[in-house]
This record gives C-alpha cells, sequence and structure tokens, in this order.
C-alpha cells in the first residue's frame, strides 16, 4: 500500500532537488501507473485520455498569436507612460500605484515585462525619482529595501489577480483536478470566488509597503518631510 | 471522422467552436515545429521541432485519434524536452526603437487590443452558451484584426512569427499544465488518493470539516515551499487531503478547490525553490541580500493566508 506513495515522494524530492520537472512527472507518472496495478497500457490511455481533455490548458498558447506583437507595437511604452502620469511623493506610493494598476491588468492576462522589462527600467527609476525630488540623496538599505517591495508588488498582484482571468492556467487546473474526483465546477465561479482575495492581497501589500516606507523615510532622512518651499536655495550639485 | 463530427448537429455549436480553438492552437505549435526545423540557427532543430508537431498533433487532432496513441505521443514529446533538446531559434528581436515610435503614435489606444482577450472571456462566460475558452479565441481575432487596422505592419505572418518567438521562450515548459493534470488523474486511477487519506487519517479526525479545512490550507503553502510550484503541490494534495478530508464532507468543490490553489501561492511568495519569483528578480535588480524579495513577502504572505483560511471557514 505504501508503495503507491512513491509517484508522490518522487514528484516533492524531485521539484525539491530542482531536477527537469518533465522528467519528475514523467517517472512519476509511470512509477504510480506500475504500482497502482494501471500497467503499461493503463499508463499510456490515461495519459493520453487526460492530455487531450486538459487541452483547454494550453489556451495561452493562443492567445501569444497577440502578446508578442502588442509588445512590438509599444504595449510596454504605453504602460511606462501611463504609470509616469502619477505624480506620487514617494517611493511607497509609485510601488502602490503599480501594484494596483498591475493587479487590474493581470485579471485581463495582460503583463508589461516582468522584473527585467518593467520594474526595473521603469518602476525603480520612478520610486527613487520620488526620493531625489525631496532633495534627498537614497540611502542603499532604502533603495535595497525599495527593490524587494517594487519586485514583491509585482509578485503578489500578479499571482492574486491572474486567477480573476476567466479560463487562466491556475483555475483550469484546479477544475481539472476537481473533475477527476468526481466535482463539477464552472470557470466564472472559480474566478469569481477569488476577486475578495485578490482585493485584500493587494490592499495587505499596499499598506504593508507604505508603512515601512514611511518608517525607512524617518530613519534614513529623519522624518524626510522636506518639502518643495523647504528646500534649500543653493542648487544641489549633483556629483 | 472530422467531417462526421462537425456536421453532427447533436454536437453543440461550443464543442464545435472549441475544436476550432484547438486547430488554431495546435496550428501555432505546427508553425513553431516547421519554423525550427528549418531553422539553420538552432542547433537542436530536430528535438525542438519533434516536441512542437509532436505537441500540435495531440493539440489539434487529440480528439481523434485513439487514447493509447495519444499517450505515446506525450511521451515521445517528453523526449527532446527531458533531453533538453527543445531550444529556441533564431528570431528577430523586437526593435525598441520602433516599438517606441508606435506607443507614440498609438498612445493608450493599444490597450485595446491588450484588454479584448480578457473582456470577450468574460462576456462569452457570461452571457453565452459558448464558454469562456471560445471567448478568449474571439477575444484573439478581436486583437489580430484591431491591430492590423492600427498598424498596416502588421500582417497575419508577423503575429505567427512572434507567437512563434513567444513560444520558442515558454519552450517545453508549455506542456506542464497538461501534464500535471494528466499525473493528477493517473494518481487518481492508481488511488494515491486513498493511500494517503488513510495516512493523513491517523493523524487528524476524520469527519470535521474545520479542521479538514485548515489542514488542507496550510499543507498547500507547506508543499508549494518544499516543491516551490502550487500547481505541482494542488495535484497531490487535493487528492490527498482536500477530496477525503474536506470535500467529502460535503463542502462546496468552487470555493475550497480554487482557494487552496491560492493558499498554495502563499507558500510560493515565501520560498527560494519559486527562484524565478523570488530569486531572479534580486539578480535582475542588483539587490545585495539573496532573500531581498522574500523578506519583504512573507509577512504579508501570512495575513492573505489566514484571511483565506477565514474564508473557506466561513463559507465552506
Amino acid at each position: 500500500m505504501l508503495i503507491k506513495l512513491l509517484g508522490v515522494l518522487i514528484v516533492i524530492l524531485g521539484f525539491a532537488f530542482k531536477l527537469d520537472s518533465i522528467l519528475i512527472i514523467v517517472l512519476a507518472m509511470i512509477v504510480t501507473a506500475l504500482t497502482g496495478g494501471l500497467g503499461v497500457n493503463g499508463l499510456l490511455e490515461t495519459l493520453g485520455q487526460s492530455f487531450v481533455a486538459n487541452r483547454s490548458m494550453g489556451i495561452f498558447i493562443v492567445t501569444l498569436l497577440v502578446v508578442g506583437t502588442l509588445e512590438r507595437n509599444g504595449l510596454r511604452e504605453s504602460a511606462a507612460r501611463l504609470i509616469a502620469k502619477v505624480k506620487s511623493a514617494t517611493a511607497g506610493k509609485v510601488i502602490s500605484a503599480y501594484a494596483v494598476m498591475r493587479v487590474i491588468f493581470a485579471a485581463f492576462n495582460v503583463s508589461f515585462g516582468g522584473v527585467a522589462g518593467f520594474v526595473r527600467p521603469v518602476i525603480m527609476p520612478m520610486a527613487l525619482g520620488a526620493i531625489k525630488a525631496k532633495g534627498l540623496e537614497p540611502d542603499p538599505d532604502h533603495a535595497e529595501a525599495i527593490k524587494g517591495f517594487a519586485a514583491g508588488s509585482e509578485n503578489v498582484t500578479w499571482f492574486f489577480g491572474q486567477v480573476l482571468f476567466v479560463g487562466g492556467s491556475g483555475a483550469l487546473l484546479v477544475q481539472s483536478t476537481l473533475k477527476n474526483l468526481g466535482y463539477e465546477t464552472n470557470l466564472v465561479d472559480l474566478a469569481a470566488v477569488e476577486i475578495p482575495v485578490a482585493i485584500f492581497a493587494t490592499v495587505v501589500y499596499i499598506i504593508y509597503t507604505l508603512i515601512n516606507d514611511r518608517q525607512m523615510m524617518k530613519k534614513y532622512y529623519g522624518g524626510g518631510q522636506v518639502s518643495a518651499s523647504e528646500k534649500p536655495e543653493t542648487p544641489k550639485v549633483e556629483a | 471522422m472530422i467531417n462526421f463530427f462537425f456536421s453532427d448537429p447533436k454536437i453543440t455549436i461550443a464543442a464545435k467552436l472549441l475544436e476550432v480553438l484547438f486547430f488554431l492552437m495546435g496550428f501555432v505549435c505546427f508553425f513553431t515545429g516547421v519554423k525550427n526545423l528549418t531553422d539553420k540557427g538552432n542547433k537542436s532543430s530536430l528535438g525542438t521541432g519533434v516536441f512542437w508537431i509532436a505537441l500540435s498533433i495531440v493539440l489539434a487532432f487529440g480528439r481523434w485519434i485513439p487514447n493509447l496513441i495519444n499517450g505515446i505521443l506525450v511521451l515521445i514529446m517528453t523526449l527532446p524536452a527531458v533531453l533538453r533538446q527543445v531550444k529556441p531559434g533564431q528570431s528577430k528581436p523586437v526593435d525598441p526603437a520602433y516599438s517606441e515610435a508606435w506607443s507614440k503614435k498609438l498612445n493608450m489606444t493599444i490597450f485595446i487590443p491588450a484588454l479584448s482577450i480578457g473582456t470577450f472571456a468574460l462576456i462569452f462566460a457570461l452571457f453565452t452558451k459558448l464558454g469562456a475558452l471560445v471567448g478568449i479565441g474571439f477575444g484573439v481575432i478581436v486583437a489580430i484584426v484591431t491591430l492590423m487596422l492600427m498598424n498596416h505592419d502588421n500582417k497575419l505572418p508577423t503575429f505567427f512569427n512572434d507567437a512563434r518567438r513567444m513560444l520558442d521562450i515558454v519552450g517545453p515548459l508549455s506542456m506542464l499544465p497538461m501534464l500535471l493534470a494528466s499525473l493528477g488523474a493517473i494518481f487518481t486511477k492508481a488511488g494515491v488518493g486513498e493511500v494517503i487519506a488513510h495516512y493523513v487519517g491517523m493523524i487528524i479526525p476524520q469527519g470535521n470539516i474545520n479542521i479538514g479545512i485548515v489542514v488542507f490550507a496550510i499543507a498547500m503553502p507547506l508543499f508549494t515551499i518544499v516543491m516551490g510550484n502550487a500547481f505541482a503541490a494542488i495535484t497531490v494534495i487535493t487528492v490527498g487531503i482536500g477530496a477525503p478530508f474536506v470535500l467529502a464532507l460535503g463542502a462546496n468543490p468552487t470555493i475550497i478547490g480554487m482557494l487552496a490553489l491560492t493558499c498554495g501561492y502563499c507558500g510560493t511568495l515565501c520560498t527560494p525553490m519559486a527562484a524565478n519569483f523570488n530569486i531572479v528578480p534580486v539578480a535582475l535588480l542588483d539587490m545585495k541580500d539573496r532573500f531581498g524579495v522574500i523578506k519583504r513577502q512573507w509577512i504579508p504572505a501570512l495575513f492573505i493566508l489566514a484571511f483565506q483560511i477565514g474564508y473557506m471557514l466561513l463559507f465552506k
């Protein structure tokens, strides 16, 4: 009886030891089919049947027909201009504005190029620029934290926003897992139950970012509330 | 056989359109396969071609192929994938100056085609009997037509070449969700769920739905932390814990099943195993601390997990 769990063990250890994902799954399938008494034919039949039944999970392949060409036609640059309209006083607010924008677009399955394509070239200069606009030089520890929060908001809003997209791969996998167990669900309901979670996750992350950013402003710049009128008259020469 | 399917009045239009969508999906893969086979710049052109073409056959014609043959085809496509013989070919990268120029011309109107896919998915799911997936397909067609009208450089081959470029980047992992779902099916057939349930049942009492929910909701992130992948965790944990200890007691499968996945995402936020999300950005942003991203995620992740457990307990 315990031997039936060998496949599960292979999955857990395989992923934990960073083996090739496809290799792990194929191995686990073969071992489970053999220890579970399905045999070679049973394995191939179940694999073929299930793979075909779950072709809808490949729906993202169809959406790629548009994703690459959108990028070619300047989607990322336009998104950068959209977020630049947010005139924010602090780095925390820049990141919060990005979190709101990203969770909304994630619900439509639209991304702007991830950390490499968007956070690094667009969000980070805006966030650091907000500090410099107060006449302050960003403290290295503050800058490091800002980077962490920018990447964190990128992840949190994508994870919990994308589940709102009707037909996203997460919901499709849940639907098929439940179907194997004899429970029927539909994609709109699966997306709808995530609405409160997406809102909560986004709000929590924004509050967490803003509280930390405010504390760091006090810690590194002694309050950091230098308003434009209090700025020294002499222009600061940047090294 | 195919002819018969499309002319059969007993089969719904939704089912027929879905098969049309699978033809398109298969064609994108077939196009990627042929392009790579004939790509002299791809050192693994054979393996890459075999992978995408085998995938395209199962996607487009799987319905009419015996399951045994489909299973063999799936195993065939995993071979070049495991042997690391599926590689991106040479495609022309996008010229940033070109994108910038068109972004200036199109400005915010570019969001119309960008948002059309999600919009039509929702409209089709809510107001038609065709379903969300056919809506996605329709949204893709609307986006293609819109982009062609906005910029006459966008011809039909542009979309397929760009799709090939993107699909090349995703690589063999594009079959992962389908493969994981199949693993789940094999687990179920082999009775893995009953075995796990038997052992878990020795530790936690069966028949108490609230305890079941809490264990399920915490097991998901824990396994995700170890495995680094919530998709892999959900197939195992739903079969082993979710079904026998929660769903079998009459809980709402939509709420429990779906929130279990996002409970798993809370684990993704806390683990270096999910390197793409938590470690790669450290390098991309030149951070000093390897755990710099995780340190800004684990506290919110705990709050989000607690919220979801409360949600499941209240609305089960």
